[in-house]
C-alpha cells in the first residue's frame, strides 16, 4: 500500500471512521457514552488495544499459520485487554470500576479484530501500529462526541462539571432523561453519520446490490 | 502457504505461552497497587458513611489515618449479635468468610439471592471525637440487575436510625442503576427509620419520590430508569436487616447500647 503513515493515521478519524464508515464497534459506543469520563478512558483503552494488536499481529503475520489466525489474534487482543483492565485498575481504580464490565469486552469490539485482519495481516508492523491508533482515535472521537451529547443533555453536565444546572440541584435545567438510555446513542450515531455524509458524499453508499458484499473491497463490514 | 500440523500446533503453543508471560507479569507486578487501592476505596467509603466531610480530597495516607483513629473494625456472631472478644480483623476476608463452609452456613431463600450467611461478620464502629460510640456499620450485599451490589449501611447507636448507605461495588448500568452511587441519592438516606411503627423492618426504595424524613420515615425515592436496581436495594436491606441477618445485633444495641 503506497499511502503514507499521516494518511494512515488521520484516515479512520473522518474519511474512514470505524464507527460512522465501517459501523463498527457499535456495541460499547451506545454503553460508555452516558458519561465524559468514563468515554475518554473507554477511548484511550481502546487505542492501546488496537495499536498494540495490529504490531503484535503485524509481526508475526507471516508465520502465523492461515487456518488459526483468527483464534492467533484474538489470543493477542484478549491478552492485551487482560492487561489493560490491570492497568486502569492499578491506577485509576474509581474509573476502572464503572468501566471493568466493559473494558472486557473490547475483546468483543470488532474494529480491534477487524483492523487485525484487515489490515496487519497485509501489513508491515510500523503502519499497522499506526493504523491501530487512528482507528482507536477514530473510534474514541465519535465516542466523546456522543458522550459530549449525552452528559450535557441528559445530566447537564460536562466531565462531572455542572453546565446547565438541573431542576434537582435548584437549577432550571430539566435534563433529558431519553440521552442516558443507550438507544440515545443509535440516535446520536445516526445524525453523526448522516453529518459526515453530507460533508464527504464519496461516503454516501451505492444503492444496495447483493453483489456489492461479495466484492472482497467490503473488508471492513465484518460485523 | 501450507503449514504442517507440528508447525501449527508448536506455533499455537508459543503464542499462548508468549501472552501468559505478559499477563502474568502485568498481573503480578500491578496486584499490590490494585490492593491498596482497593483497601483504600473501603476505607474511605466508610470513612464517608462515618460522616466525614470530603473523603475524596484526603490523601491516601490521611485516609489510612483516619480511618486507624475513628474506625474499629469488631466480629459479631450474626445469629446471636454477641461481639467476638478478642477476633483478629486486619485481614478480615468478608467474602471468603461467606464463601467458606466452615465460616458460613447456607441462607434461607431470600429475595436478594443471598446463598451463603457468614456465621461471624465484620462489623465497623464509629467512634466521635471522644471514643463514644456514634453509629456501626454493616455490611450488606444482594442482587441488583447485572450482578451483585456490595455495600456498607451505617446505623445510628440508636439500632433504629439510618445513617448512610453506600454501594463500593456493583455492575449496574451507568446512569441508571449505577445512581446508586451518585451522592445526591445517598443524600436522602439519613434520618430514615428501619422499623415501622409495629417494629417490622419497613425501610424501602419505592418507585417515585418519597416524602420528607419525618413524614416518609421508612421510604426512599426510587432510581429513576433503573426498578431492579431499586428493588435490589429493598432485598438487600430487608435481608440483612432481618432475623437471617443483622436482626440479633440490633436488638441488642437498641437495649444495650453499644458495649454489650
Amino acid at each position: 500500500m503506497a499511502v503514507g503513515n499521516r494518511e494512515v493515521l488521520l484516515d479512520p478519524l473522518f474519511n474512514n471512521n470505524p464507527i460512522a464508515l465501517q459501523v463498527l464497534g457499535i456495541c460499547s459506543a451506545l454503553a460508555v457514552t452516558v458519561q465524559m469520563k468514563p468515554a475518554l478512558v473507554m477511548s484511550i483503552a481502546v487505542v492501546f488495544v488496537t495499536a498494540f494488536s495490529n504490531l503484535s499481529v503485524s509481526l508475526i503475520r507471516n508465520y502465523v499459520p492461515s487456518s488459526i489466525r483468527i483464534i492467533v489474534q484474538l489470543t493477542i487482543i484478549a491478552s492485551l485487554v487482560i492487561i489493560t483492565d490491570s492497568i486502569l485498575q492499578a491506577f485509576v481504580y474509581e474509573i476502572s470500576k464503572q468501566l471493568t464490565v466493559f473494558v472486557a469486552l473490547i475483546i468483543t469490539n470488532c474494529i480491534v479484530m477487524g483492523r487485525a485482519e484487515a489490515f496487519a495481516m497485509q501489513n508491515k508492523p510500523w503502519p499497522s501500529f499506526v493504523d491501530g491508533v487512528g482507528n482507536g482515535l477514530g473510534y474514541g472521537l465519535i465516542l466523546m462526541i456522543v458522550a459530549f451529547a449525552r452528559e450535557l443533555l441528559g445530566s447537564g453536565t460536562v466531565f462531572g462539571y455542572t453546565v446547565l444546572r438541573p431542576v434537582s440541584e435548584g437549577g432550571w435545567y430539566v435534563p433529558n432523561g431519553l440521552l442516558v438510555l443507550p438507544p440515545a446513542a443509535f440516535f446520536l450515531i445516526g445524525v453523526f453519520i448522516w453529518a459526515v455524509r453530507s460533508w464527504k458524499t464519496d461516503q454516501v453508499e451505492e444503492e444496495f446490490h447483493v453483489g456489492a458484499l461479495l466484492e472482497p473491497s467490503h473488508e471492513g463490514h465484518i460485523r | 502457504m501450507e503449514h504442517s500440523l507440528r508447525y501449527i500446533v508448536l506455533f499455537a503453543v508459543a503464542v499462548c505461552a508468549v501472552c501468559s508471560v505478559f499477563v502474568a507479569v502485568a498481573d503480578v507486578s500491578l496486584r499490590d497497587r490494585q490492593a491498596r487501592n482497593r483497601a483504600l476505596d473501603i476505607q474511605g467509603q466508610v470513612l464517608a458513611l462515618a460522616g466525614i466531610p470530603d473523603v475524596d480530597e484526603l490523601t491516601d495516607d490521611e485516609v489510612e489515618k483516619l480511618y486507624t483513629e475513628r474506625i474499629e473494625p469488631r466480629i459479631v456472631t450474626v445469629a446471636t449479635g454477641e461481639y467476638v472478644e478478642g477476633a483478629e480483623t486486619k485481614d478480615w476476608d468478608q467474602q471468603k468468610v461467606m464463601k467458606d463452609p466452615d465460616t458460613s452456613r447456607s441462607a434461607p431463600g431470600n429475595a436478594a439471592r443471598v446463598r451463603r450467611i457468614p456465621t461471624e461478620s465484620i462489623i465497623y464502629q464509629v467512634k466521635d471525637e471522644h471514643g463514644g460510640l456514634d453509629a456501626v456499620i454493616l455490611p450488606i450485599q444482594g442482587m441488583g440487575l447485572w450482578g451483585v451490589l456490595f455495600g456498607y449501611l451505617a446505623v445510628a447507636s440508636d439500632g433504629e436510625t439510618i445513617d448512610g448507605i453506600t454501594f463500593y461495588e456493583h455492575k449496574e448500568t451507568p446512569g441508571l442503576g449505577a445512581e446508586v452511587d451518585n451522592p445526591r441519592w445517598k443524600a436522602l438516606w439519613p434520618g430514615r427509620k428501619i422499623y415501622d411503627a409495629e417494629g417490622r423492618v419497613a425501610i424501602r426504595v419505592k418507585k417515585g419520590i418519597a416524602g420528607p424524613v419525618d413524614t416518609d420515615p421508612n421510604q426512599v425515592d426510587g432510581l429513576s430508569g433503573a426498578t431492579i436496581t431499586s428493588r435490589g436495594v429493598t432485598n438487600t436491606l430487608a435481608f440483612w436487616l432481618g432475623d437471617a441477618g443483622f436482626s440479633p445485633y440490633l436488638t441488642r444495641l437498641r437495649a444495650h447500647g453499644g458495649s454489650h
